[in-house]
């Protein structure tokens, strides 16, 4: 907000307030706009501007060194010392941490460097949505007509994150995350067309194209086909490759693997982890690049709690790009460098971005010309872990199940519920398509930076028919 | 008694709403409300009973909406004075001119008494905010110790996530309210794990979240110490119990597993929102659609299921909403028929449902999201004389008893559902005989509460719930309970998950 102090004079009081052995502080600056839409009109809006301060302070005791974090928003120059002593307090509260490591300093190798530390916060506002507004208004138009009904949801938000420790790191990153949802509908809902682009800031959306393509879909389902619960040949687009894939990245810290309770386990390995085993096919590569183009994220870890995944000791490490997958061989699971030195594996901190790479060419459109006979679908969506041992999921196919003969989409094909591990469809990509930048429709609330390839999987189990359309 | 926060209340409350609703009627607006929000949460998980990480959360804001010339806006900030109130109405506004060309409906909310000033505050003993994290991080620790000492427990997770929700409300036809609402979810898990095969169970304590306060955990509402008794033994025996075999089974579940089943298949299929059709890029549709009220056969008649936001302890229980609605209970189901939704103020005049009277289920989850329609208390009410859960179970052959919630999906119109559960014990000639493992079951909503032939009695009734309920775009999470007495169900698809994966 105008007028304030800025987020690097809030840091800097905060780690001169700090008594503790060491303290990180992060200032995250948000700004977002969004706009909602049903049936053809709006429902919500709305913009909102955010300033959360996290201070974690660092405590050494008699039997190790505590840690804890407390979070504000709306702090400024009178509460800032309030805060640091809450967090000196709850670290002094709260017994040693197992991931106590010494803060990273600008020396370390491991830490990240160079990041424009003096620029002020980015951010957004509605007028993001100026030039997208009145064409939603011509897309509303266009469906009035078209006797379609048009939902859907555009997000921008700016995130700016100061991170400084008292060990002299200063360091700043820029986050801009934007997602447009476009859902086309008959009046009577039973026919449903879905699409959604990720973007860095909407200037290259396109509402209009994505209305009209979503209307050519619904065209497709003027023939309905009524099809039971069973295993098919089917094609995942890259949006519902990305909701899989996003699931199995959450699942692979290495402290749980070597636990003993993960699909990533393997007892009587000497990280009781399963890296260095083939888990998937040849050619399947999964990783993460903080500089992968299109879906950059944050080079350096921000931690605002310590978990399996991440510990806030690690606040400022470096991240650079990781092969979680190299050729259908588990290469790397999420580490913090507490639960590397224990599980003997690489330091490996979780990355905001995710990509796959199956060997393939061309578009979806190529996959479902060389499909037999099988299903194409638009997306997945309810996606829940059943059984952890297999990283077993269920969920449903929404909005376009499509029937596939010769090539050729034959009609439309009731939903279904469908039973299937991430893991294990990697070994049954029986033809994949190239890397492209897509939206996860299930999973965008949280992660929106993926590239995928659609994949086209032997034996997909749809468990049961969902009435649902 | 507790009492209002005083750091809340000390607040500039009532300058700021004056300054932010005079800058609304000198703009125009049609309707402008102001909300401040103060929301505290702290987290502590242990790991094998060590700590794995403790944090606190204060999220407090700044909320205005508007309706101007029939159009939503709404703009919310982190500062709290009158002058950044006067901004925010100024923002607002002029969001809602940029949205003026996607609306074609014009925003009208149903009348509302102005109820004046009025505070509100839950029902609770010890704010857990007062309690030392010494403390609580100590109980976790015995907790932890307690389950770990036994033989068949590899690694324990616990947790405690506690609430404190400050709320100060008023808007342009001048009611004004302050609310304070405490509320805490705390869990421990255990797993075993098989070294010979690699083969590994988990089993979670069954202790709801609540709408109470610290003293939860001391042992008012719930019985810590005898569930962690039970539970290393529990645990074991599922490790070693026999795989499922798939079929057709009458089932007894538990309230500790149907209340997750009343939340999606009954909860979210009430909401007018998302039968109207406001969800359907999203969280989507519903198959009870208003064109069926009062004749929807949504399943047999013992069914009986009420919306409240007023029961002691329910998670979203509070005066009033976040549209200064008072509080109501109504039915939802009656008889097994659907008779009642779940209505904000604007889609309650849109249809005039409930006398064209919001029944107050508007909530935002905070400062920085505008209020949308979010779930009662959805309750499926006891048989006054009906039977305790043995003897339910004393009217099955051949089936399975289950409890406890886990795995859980359901379609986007609330049809097909599947979930799975913490145990399932095998019943034969209404007996129970040892627990089976690797069990879901899946059915169509109308179908599986058409096959519910019996309720059991108040003794049998207890009030699960959840703190992550998800809707809405900006996503939004919201507290919700749900009380259920044991039921018995005959003819339940179960599947074999081991199965379903293809091994």
């Amino acid at each position: 907000m105008t007028g304030q102090v800025s987020p690097q004079q809030l840091a800097e009081r905060a780690l001169g307030h700090s008594r503790a052995q060491g303290a990180v502080v992060l200032v995250e600056e948000t700004s977002t706009a969004n706009l909602r839409w049903a049936n053809n009109t709006l429902t919500t809006n709305g913009v909102a501007a955010d300033r959360r301060v996290t201070v974690i302070s660092t405590v050494a005791g008699a039997t190790g060194t505590a840690a804890a974090a407390v979070t504000q928003a709306g702090i400024d120059e009178e509460t800032i010392e309030a805060l640091v002593r809450a967090s000196e307090k709850a670290a002094g509260d709260a017994g040693p941490a197992p991931d106590a490591r010494a803060l990273l300093a600008p020396g370390d190798a491991a830490a990240a460097r160079g990041s424009r530390w003096e620029e002020g916060p980015a951010g957004t506002d509605i007028e993001v949505f100026a030039g997208l507004a009145p064409a939603l208004g011509e897309a509303f138009d266009a469906a009035r007509s078209a006797g379609q009904l048009l939902f859907g949801f555009a997000e921008h938000t700016v995130v700016s994150t100061y991170l400084a420790s008292s060990t002299g790191l200063r360091l700043r990153h820029d986050q801009p995350t934007g997602k447009l949802e476009l859902n086309a509908k008959s009046p009577d809902f039973v026919r449903s067309a879905w699409g959604g682009v990720p973007t860095r800031d909407f200037a290259d959306v396109d509402v209009l194209a994505l209305g009209a393509q979503l209307g050519q879909r619904l065209d497709w389902q003027k023939r309905r086909i009524d099809l039971p619960a069973g295993r098919y040949e089917t094609v995942l687009p890259a949006t519902a490759v990305a909701d899989l894939m996003i699931y199995l990245y959450w699942t692979a810290a290495a402290r749980d693997a070597a636990d003993g309770r993960t699909v990533f386990s393997a007892a009587g390995t000497p990280s009781g982890t399963k890296v260095g085993q083939r888990i998937g096919g040849p050619g399947v590569r999964l990783w993460s690049d903080p500089t992968a183009a299109g879906i950059e994220c944050a080079p350096f870890v921000t931690a605002t709690s310590s978990d399996a995944q991440s510990s806030v000791f690690d606040n400022g490490l470096a991240l650079t790009s990781t092969d979680w997958i190299r050729d259908g061989v588990l290469e790397h699971l999420l580490t913090t460098r507490q639960s590397a030195e224990e599980t003997g594996l690489a330091v490996s901190a979780p990355i905001d971005n995710l990509l796959l790479d199956a060997g393939g060419s061309g578009g979806l459109e190529d996959l479902t010309r060389s499909t037999e006979h099988g299903l194409l679908l638009t997306c997945l969506w309810y996606i829940r872990e059943v059984d952890p041992q297999s990283l077993l999921l269920t969920g449903l196919t929404r909005d376009g199940v499509y029937q596939v003969e010769g090539g050729e989409v034959t009609g439309v094909v009731n939903n279904f519920r469908f039973n299937e591990s991430p893991v294990d469809i990697l070994n049954r990509i029986t033809a994949a398509g190239a890397t492209e930048g897509t939206l996860p429709r299930e999973w965008n609330d949280y992660f929106t930076r993926a590239a995928m390839p659609a994949l086209r999987i032997a034996d997909f189990n749809m468990s049961s028919v969902s009435k649902a359309s | 008694m507790p009492s209002l926060d005083p750091t809340f209340a000390a607040l500039p409350l009532r300058e700021l709403a004056q300054a932010a609703l005079d800058r609304a009627r000198e703009l125009g607006v049609d309707h402008a409300d102001l909300r401040s929000e103060r929301i505290r949460q702290q987290s502590i998980r242990l790991r094998d009973a060590e700590l794995d990480g403790v944090n606190e959360t204060v999220d407090s804001g700044l909320a205005v909406r508007v309706v101007h010339r029939g159009t939503w806006g709404f703009a919310a900030g982190t500062v709290q004075t009158p002058e950044a109130a006067v901004r925010l109405v100024e923002q607002a506004v002029r969001v809602a001119e940029v949205s003026a060309p996607v609306n074609q409906e014009p925003v009208i909310l149903a009348p509302e008494p102005s109820h004046g000033e009025r505070t509100w505050i839950s029902s609770y003993e010890l704010d857990p905010f007062e309690v030392p994290d010494t403390e609580k991080i100590g109980l976790l620790t015995d907790w932890s110790r307690r389950l770990l000492a036994a033989d068949a427990v590899a690694h324990v997770d616990a947790f405690v996530y506690a609430v404190k929700e400050n709320k100060f409300y008023a808007d342009t036809h001048g009611t004004v309210t302050t609310q304070q609402r405490v509320r805490l979810h705390a869990a421990l898990e255990a797993v075993a794990v098989d070294e010979s095969t690699g083969a590994f169970e988990t089993m979670r304590t069954l202790a709801p979240p609540v709408g109470r306060g610290w003293e939860f955990m001391r042992g008012v509402g719930w019985d810590w110490d005898a569930e962690l008794a039970a539970l290393p033994a529990l645990l074991a025996e599922k490790l070693a119990a026999p795989s499922i075999e798939a079929g057709v089974y009458d089932v007894v579940v538990d309230p500790s597993n149907l209340w997750l089943t009343i939340h999606e298949s009954i909860g979210h299929a009430t909401e007018l929102d998302r039968a109207l059709g406001y969800e359907a890029a999203y969280a989507g549709t519903s198959f009870a659609t208003l064109d069926k009220l009062d004749t929807l056969k949504y399943g047999s008649p013992v069914m009986r299921v009420t919306g409240d936001r007023t029961v002691e302890h329910g998670l979203s229980t509070v005066g009033f909403d976040d549209e200064g609605v008072e509080t109501q209970q109504w039915d939802l189901i009656t008889g097994g028929i659907l008779t009642g939704y779940q209505l904000d103020r604007r889609i309650a005049q849109l249809k005039g449902l409930n006398e064209g009277r919001s029944n107050g289920c508007a909530f935002a989850d905070s400062p920085g999201h505008a209020p949308i329609q979010r779930m009662a208390n959805v309750s499926l009410q006891p048989a006054a004389d009906g039977p305790s859960t043995a003897e339910l179970i004393a009217q099955v052959k051949d089936g399975l008893y289950i409890l406890g919630d886990k795995s859980w999906s359901i379609d986007m119109q609330r049809y097909n559902f599947q979930f799975t559960g913490q145990r399932a014990f095998r019943i034969k000639d209404g007996k129970l005989a040892g627990q089976v493992k690797d069990f879901a079951y899946q059915a169509t909503t109308t179908d599986f509460w058409g096959s519910m032939e019996a309720v059991g009695g108040p003794e049998t009734y207890v009030l699960g719930g959840a703190f992550n309920c998800g809707k809405g775009q900006p996503g939004q999470v919201a507290p919700v309970s749900h009380g259920c007495p044991s039921a018995l169900f005959r003819g339940v698809r179960i599947l074999n998950t081991v199965q379903e994966a293809g091994k």
